[in-house]
């Protein structure tokens, strides 16, 4: 029964989110604290280095980790305010079990462990194995995604685990694989610093990767010239030396019509497509057609500014490729990142030094949390779980029969879409809120009021696990060791500064106590983090993220080390592809055929003005993090639609007036932000807000047909303005939205 | 205050093309424990319905510096490493005069305390040789601590500009602004 038990309001009054803002003289004991702990910061990809200031086994504060190679100290309003998680009054501190009418009561560990493999017992017994799921996150560390991985195929015995990077990286994963055969970017940031032109798709750097942006800047002090390619003037727009204004869903046009052009006017590295890449041909006739012209009317980008940018990349000696969610998030999402590749292999530049590429993955351990077997398909090494010989090595590292290892399951999307089919009875979740981040929320929400039985893990009530029948209290970001990989591929320490507080335990203390009970706790024999870890190191040996010479020690004495890095005495790879040795079947890149194609949803009389989503500086994907910290919801209170002058001019629009945005799945209120830095025809909500204040009320589950991405970038909505000015944010709070 | 370690030539530089506006440099500036969680610097849109473009303003340390010309307390001073500091608790009147007289803006005047509250470059940070928190934690760096020789390497294609002409005041300051190449004032009409 995964109805809410009371009405939302009471449940937030309890569990929050309430806001949490430092004393004014600081916490007690920030000035002497008991120890000074070099870690990580539990956001975004960037993995900055941060130290946390501990007292009496409560982070009190932070300093700037002056030494980290990636950041050097730099930090972003989020790092700055990390620690205002630790700390908080909405930590969960006990376990809870859903109660009709009252709410969420206190209960013993026995008794929800008790009641939650009753349950998984029943629903396993009553309908298969398959019909409980697991749905995991990524901000955890590379041993818990690896346990993860292995609790749900060893002792849940479900096919039926997928995560949000499903959400995420999947678009970029899933082209990489097909063109490199490896899933990672491919060169570290320092490749940046002299590329003489740097290539921004989709990525909103300076809000969503701020630390990032110094790394751009340097080379753009070297003399490197920027294009940003983004609907909006982002902050990283405003200064570049080329912005192209995509119209959302037509990136593959811009990126075949630059190829285009590099091919008639030969802007090729010949040796490079006859010696180490398949595929030329038949890519560069997908494209034939795709003139300037043609791409101006398709992208609403100028001809001549499509051919600047290709002259530039096409003429350039150096250039690094970055791209992001910008592009990634669409039906086409893979389309969008292989016509990306394709620019960067037709002029051969990659696995040489200022020569790169990457995707910029979004979550803390997005890159890890995707190679150990923490996605439906996927086994640890990335991989492929329905490969006999990869199935064969991991049932033995697991030391189970290959024939016990389930199949591939369902992704995020489709398992919510299996729930409402009723084929999914049972869930447990950890680190992942889809009431928020995933799209058509409405009918996920749906979704889960028609579970029997949904257990959560998390350290903060967050807006789905209002739904839950039983919470597990686990472990925040600083209360447990482990490693994260970050965008670059550097595989870094994250250490424990606290314990869980009050009954709280680590996720990982949950996951195997569950693994005992489930009857397989011999196959779950760790002590500590490391011992995780060192296992994953060897079912990941052989595989293309091979971890094996990768240990705590190493990645402590090296700040962090690259993978793959297959044996003890290996380096790490911070480049990849020095030797022209790709990881493909055949050695060779591959070029991949991109024809456009439209989005999932255009727009059309009913529907005439395109809908994009993103986020802002100040939160953090679904913000159950950063909705409760006091000083990052007063930065950016509320969601705004974003609107351009001459598009609020012809619906009459005023300056915070309250207009409703209509689309095919539902509709919601947004104050007007009216804005000259957008394209006429579309408007921007961020997405980090729940309830009525929910972008994703909005957005479609139309899917990438390879990678399952939802496509949050784009659809069509109509705008009905309500003629009455906003209320000020502080009346009508969006961070506790119901 | 120990000044054993001060090191006179490094000097503060803005860059506003930079600046993301992400507010790091305010947050960080807040935890400071004599700032009781309130920033000493300030980025604000300069108009957002045109553009994203931020500013970021902190305490430029003026060479003559107005407020504590202006302060008729004299609770406010520039010491000998061109540092003006924030006024002396026991002093200040809370006369907001060098609120109203400082040309950048930067005082503010703190009502729950009756003083005037401004940056004082982080003084137990850079008396001890540590970066300013705001140009330690900047993630662009638009805001960068160091000496004038690191810069002209690091980015040849601006210069550092510290004097400032406001109608007929001239004005030089600590800290530096980076400016186009050949740029040797910035003038405020």
């Amino acid at each position: 029964m995964a109805r809410l038990p009371v009405a939302a309001e009471k449940i937030i009054e309890q569990f929050g989110p309430h806001l949490n803002f430092a004393p004014q003289e600081g916490y007690t004991g920030r000035d002497e604290p008991d120890k000074v702990v070099e870690t990580h910061c539990c956001f975004c990809g960037m993995q900055c280095g941060i130290k946390l200031l501990v007292k009496n086994n409560k982070v009190v504060g932070f300093d700037p980790w002056m030494e980290f190679p990636f950041n050097e100290g730099r930090l972003c309003p989020k790092g700055v305010q990390r620690y205002l998680q630790n700390n908080h009054p909405d930590r969960l501190m006990e376990p809870l079990q859903r109660v009709e009418g009252i709410g969420f009561k206190p209960i013993t560990w026995e008794d929800s462990m008790n009641k939650t493999i009753g349950e998984i017992k029943r629903i396993q017994h009553t309908y298969g194995n398959d019909a409980f799921a697991m749905l995991s996150g990524v901000s955890i560390t590379n041993e818990k995604s690896y346990l993860v991985g292995k609790f749900a195929r060893v002792a849940l015995k479900t096919r039926n685990l997928d995560y949000n990077g499903r959400l995420c990286m999947v678009s970029a994963g899933a082209g990489n694989k097909k063109a490199f055969g490896l899933d990672r970017g491919s060169n570290n940031y320092t490749d940046l610093k002299k590329a003489e032109v740097i290539m921004v798709c989709g990525a909103n750097v300076s809000e969503t990767f701020p630390t990032l942006t110094h790394w751009i800047w340097q080379a753009r002090d070297n003399g490197a010239k920027l294009i940003v390619v983004d609907p909006r003037v982002i902050p990283l727009a405003r200064t570049a030396d080329l912005h192209l204004d995509i119209k959302p869903g037509t990136d593959s046009a811009l990126y075949g019509a630059m190829l285009r052009y590099l091919v008639e006017n030969d802007l090729l590295d010949h040796d490079f497509i006859n010696n180490h890449t398949t595929g030329f041909q038949q890519t560069i006739d997908a494209v034939k057609d795709y003139s300037l012209e043609w791409a101006e009317q398709v992208t609403g980008i100028a001809k001549e500014k499509i051919a600047t940018a290709a002259q530039w990349w096409g003429k350039a000696a150096t250039s690094f490729l970055l791209h992001a969610r910008g592009i990634e998030h669409h039906s086409k999402g893979v389309d969008n990142v292989l016509g990306c590749i394709n620019l960067v292999l037709a002029t051969g530049r990659i696995g040489k030094p200022y020569c790169g590429y990457a995707t910029i993955t979004g979550q803390g351990n997005g890159q890890g949390g995707r190679e150990h077997g923490h996605k439906c398909d996927q086994l640890p090494g990335n991989r492929d779980i329905n490969n006999p010989a990869h199935r064969k090595y991991i049932a033995e590292v697991w030391g189970i029969e290959e024939s016990e290892m389930p199949g591939a399951g369902y992704t995020a999307y489709e398992l919510i879409e299996a729930i409402h089919r009723g084929e999914i009875k049972g869930l447990i979740s950890l680190c992942f809120n889809p009431l928020v981040s995933l799209p058509n929320n409405n009918y996920v929400r749906e979704a889960f009021e028609k579970l029997e039985f949904y257990a959560t893990i998390d350290f903060f009530l967050n807006e789905t696990a209002r739904h839950a029948d039983i919470i597990f209290p686990g472990s925040l970001h600083e209360e447990e060791e482990g490693t994260v990989t970050t965008a670059e591929g550097r595989v870094t320490r994250i250490r424990q500064a606290v314990t869980p507080p009050g009954q709280a335990r680590t996720d990982t203390a949950i996951l195997l106590e569950l693994a005992k009970r489930l009857g397989v706790g011999d196959k779950f024999t760790y002590n500590t983090s490391e011992d995780i870890f060192n296992e994953l190191r060897i079912a990941s040996r052989g595989g293309t993220a091979d971890y094996y010479g990768i240990t705590y020690e190493k990645i402590e004495k090296n700040m962090g080390v690259f993978w793959p890095c297959p044996s003890i005495d290996h380096p790490g790879t911070p480049r990849l592809w020095e030797d022209k040795k790709f990881a493909t079947a055949d050695g060779k890149a591959h070029f991949n055929p991109v024809a456009y194609k439209d989005p999932g949803e255009v727009t059309d009389e009913a529907y005439p003005v395109v809908l994009t989503t993103g986020r802002v500086v100040s939160q953090y994907l679904s913000g159950t993090q950063t909705r409760r910290i006091g000083k990052l919801v007063n930065q950016y209170p509320e969601p705004l639609l974003e609107i351009h002058p001459e598009l609020a001019a012809q619906y009459g629009i005023a300056q915070r007036e309250l207009v409703k945005v209509v689309t095919r799945r539902g509709e919601a209120e947004f104050p007007a932000n009216i804005v000259e830095t957008i394209r006429k025809d579309t408007v921007f909500i961020p997405y980090h807000w729940p309830g009525r204040k929910s972008a994703n009320q909005l957005t479609p589950g139309t899917l990438d047909p390879i990678s399952k991405i939802p496509e949050f970038k784009v659809c069509a909505c109509q705008l009905v303005p309500l003629r009455k000015t906003a209320p000020p944010p502080q009346e009508a709070p969006a961070y506790n939205s119901i | 205050m120990s000044t054993a370690y001060y090191k006179t030539e490094m000097e503060f530089f803005v860059d506003m093309q930079r600046c993301i506006g992400c507010k790091a440099c305010e947050a960080a500036c807040a935890e400071c424990e004599t700032n009781g969680q309130q920033s000493m610097i300030h980025v604000n849109y300069v108009e957002r319905a045109v553009t994203i473009q931020t500013t970021v303003q902190v305490c430029m340390h003026c060479d003559d510096p107005v407020c504590a010309n202006v302060c008729p307390a004299d609770a406010i001073s520039k010491d000998e490493f061109g540092v003006v500091h924030t006024a002396n608790t026991a002093r200040c009147i809370g006369c907001s005069n060098c609120v109203m007289a400082c040309p950048f803006g930067v005082p503010f005047k703190e009502e729950q305390y009756d003083m005037m509250m401004k940056c004082n470059m982080c003084y137990d940070r850079t008396s001890a040789g540590k970066k300013p928190m705001c140009a330690t934690v900047c993630p662009s760096q638009a805001l960068y601590y160091g000496t004038r020789e690191e810069m002209r390497q690091m980015r040849p294609n601006s210069v550092p500009v510290n004097t400032f002409q406001f109608g007929k005041l001239e004005v030089k300051t600590k800290v530096n602004i980076m400016m186009s190449a050949g740029s040797t004032m910035l003038k405020v009409d």
